[in-house]
């Protein structure tokens, strides 16, 4: 990958940052007594690819359908490259991809695509756009005789129609074979060096680590991390350290370098930290802390309590 | 390779809010191609019409300026005119079910140049099955009546079936599935009967006053009006229009539901 990342410099000839795609400030959205989206603050660059990580009921989807205007939010501000996310869209500047739905059995595959070009100002031709996702010798096949692979390529076919700047992915390689997904992906990055931006929903860790430029990780309604895949994953991992220890000073420890967080259950304290070996250390040479244990978690699991889908992760896991 | 940005003020919306000829050829191509529409909206009223309105008795009974056959051949263009108009409006009951209008709501087209397409096509549909049934009349010369009491009935039956593209886009919105026309069917058929449609209704009799408060007896009188002659009562007027406004409302209303939620 080149670096034409927006976020970073800037290649010939743009003198100024381009608009960031997606802007996101103090963001809430209820649902009567159900609060769904808790207040997120995010900025993405154009060019960018990032997962919106989460589990399911994060208010990922929550947050893209307002991004795609389908909703507003209860308070906040969202705009899309610089506008307000409908007026983005009657540009021509958003496409969605969806799994499922979103086309009518009863047309051809080129009707399909013959119907939603019509409505946008300018498109690329409809026997290209075709062409380009390998379902021109479908032209003709009813939507609904495709199969469920045929049906998926049309929906990106349609939604590269308008050349969009900001392109949403819900959970876009489910079901695809090995193959697929990395002719997928690269085509992807190929767009992204043009500046396009992709936002992906996805619940898998591994993928958000595989494919994207950036992880936002979502739960609860917040932002709970935001970084490049490994960052997040340091994050999400680290280790326990337990010991028996009288009078621990929980100010210190929770100063020391890389440490996430400090329970006390008894005469045991946990402390939860991506660099053990410093808090042991801190322990063992500094406080009478003993039958000190040290123990890791798995990614998922950390990932879990991270996004607080686990009710007993915090010191559970010794 | 061109520049790592994209400058939004470069893109354009499309005129009309999306409204194009492209759109409107292939709905109406789509709404050829569905068979059940067809057989409801196009050969049904054409099958009672031959079964009925060609009985010999009724040929020789006079009605206004023409015969019984006419009368019965005006009835069947707007029961057509009302079951095509009606499914027309409903196919986005379909639409909504396979996510399609989300779909459409990615892209520029705005609702309202999304309804007015599904206005052409209900009304397009309404005239298709109007023409329909007055060719039968036609061919089978059973019917009598003046040649401009024809085409006025024929055009009032049509441009009157307006009010039931709305009430089939309500239902359309009011009933997401996609065989909302199961219902909608015999539904049309219970009001088209106490509408006066199938029979005359006693204007005076209960059942009479009942009639007249029902969504298509304004248009079943209006529409055999330039048949029967006389002054059009200020009734079958405010029905057509009350009703109307009842319809268009609750599209409205159901469809402002239906952005909101999601």
């Amino acid at each position: 990958m080149t670096s034409m990342h927006t976020d970073t410099h800037e290649g010939p000839g743009t003198g100024v940052r381009g608009v960031p795609a997606v802007s996101l400030r103090g963001v809430t959205k209820d649902f009567g007594h159900v609060h769904a989206v808790r207040g997120i603050d995010l900025d993405i660059q154009q060019g960018e690819i990032v997962a919106f990580l989460g589990p399911n009921g994060a208010g990922k989807t929550t947050t893209i359908d307002m991004v795609l205007g389908l909703s507003t939010p209860t308070t906040g501000e969202i705009e899309v490259m610089g506008q307000k996310p409908r007026t983005a869209i009657a540009h021509g500047l958003v496409s969605a991809v969806m799994q499922t739905g979103g086309l009518l059995k009863d047309l051809t595959v080129k009707e399909t695509v013959a119907y939603m070009a019509s409505l946008f100002a300018t498109t690329a031709d409809v026997d290209d756009v075709l062409a380009r996702a390998g379902i021109a010798s479908l032209a003709d096949r009813k939507v609904g005789k495709c199969s469920g692979g045929e049906q998926q390529r049309l929906r990106f076919a349609l939604a590269l129609l308008p050349d969009p700047a900001l392109l949403l992915l819900d959970e876009p390689t489910t079901g695809m074979d090995v193959e697929g997904r990395r002719a997928f992906w690269n085509a992807i990055r190929e767009d992204a060096g043009k500046g396009r931006t992709v936002l992906f929903a996805t619940h898998y860790l591994e993928e958000a680590d595989q494919y994207a430029d950036r992880i936002v990780l979502v739960s609860k309604g917040r932002i709970v991390a935001d970084g490049t895949g490994s960052e997040v994953k340091a994050l999400a991992s680290g280790r326990t350290v337990r010991a028996t220890i009288t009078n621990p000073d929980t100010d210190r420890l929770a100063g020391l370098g890389g440490v996430d967080s400090v329970e006390i259950r008894g005469d045991s304290i946990y402390v939860h930290a991506k660099d053990s070996d410093a808090v042991a250390r801190y322990l063992l040479n500094e406080t009478d802390a003993r039958d000190i244990e040290i123990t890791s978690r798995g990614l998922e699991d950390a990932f879990l309590s991270l996004t607080g889908d686990n009710d007993h992760s915090e010191g559970d896991d010794q | 390779m061109t520049t790592a940005t994209i400058d939004p003020t470069t893109r354009r919306v499309p005129p009309l809010g999306g409204f194009n000829a492209t759109m409107l050829g292939i709905e109406l191509r789509r709404m050829l191609r569905n068979r059940r529409t067809m057989a409801f909206t196009l050969i049904m009223p054409v099958v009672l019409y031959l079964i009925i309105g060609t009985n010999s008795s009724y040929v020789t009974e006079k009605s206004g300026h023409g015969n019984v056959s006419a009368y019965i051949l005006i009835s069947m263009a707007a029961y057509g005119a009302v079951l095509a108009a009606t499914s027309g409006g409903a196919m986005v009951a379909t639409e909504r079910a396979l996510g399609w209008s989300r779909q459409l709501r990615l892209t520029p087209l705005s609702p309202i140049a999304y309804i007015a397409t599904k206005a052409c096509i209900a009304m397009a549909l309404g005239l298709t099955s109007v023409v329909a049934v007055n060719v039968a009349g036609v061919v089978t010369n059973k019917a009598e009546m003046p040649t401009q009491d024809w085409i006025f009935a024929a055009l009032i039956a049509w441009l009157g079936s307006v009010v039931f593209g709305a009430f089939g886009l309500f239902m359309g919105y009011l009933l997401p599935s996609e065989n909302v026309m199961q219902i909608l069917g015999p539904m049309m058929a219970g009001l088209a009967a106490i509408g006066g449609l199938w029979f005359p209704i006693d204007s005076s009799s209960v059942l009479g006053h009942i009639s007249a408060a029902t969504p298509i007896y304004g248009l079943a009188n209006l529409a055999r009006w330039p048949l029967e002659g006389g002054t059009p009562h200020l009734i079958w007027v405010v029905n057509l229009v009350v009703w109307l406004a009842i319809f268009v409302t609750g599209a409205a209303w159901r469809m402002s539901k239906d952005t909101a939620r999601v």
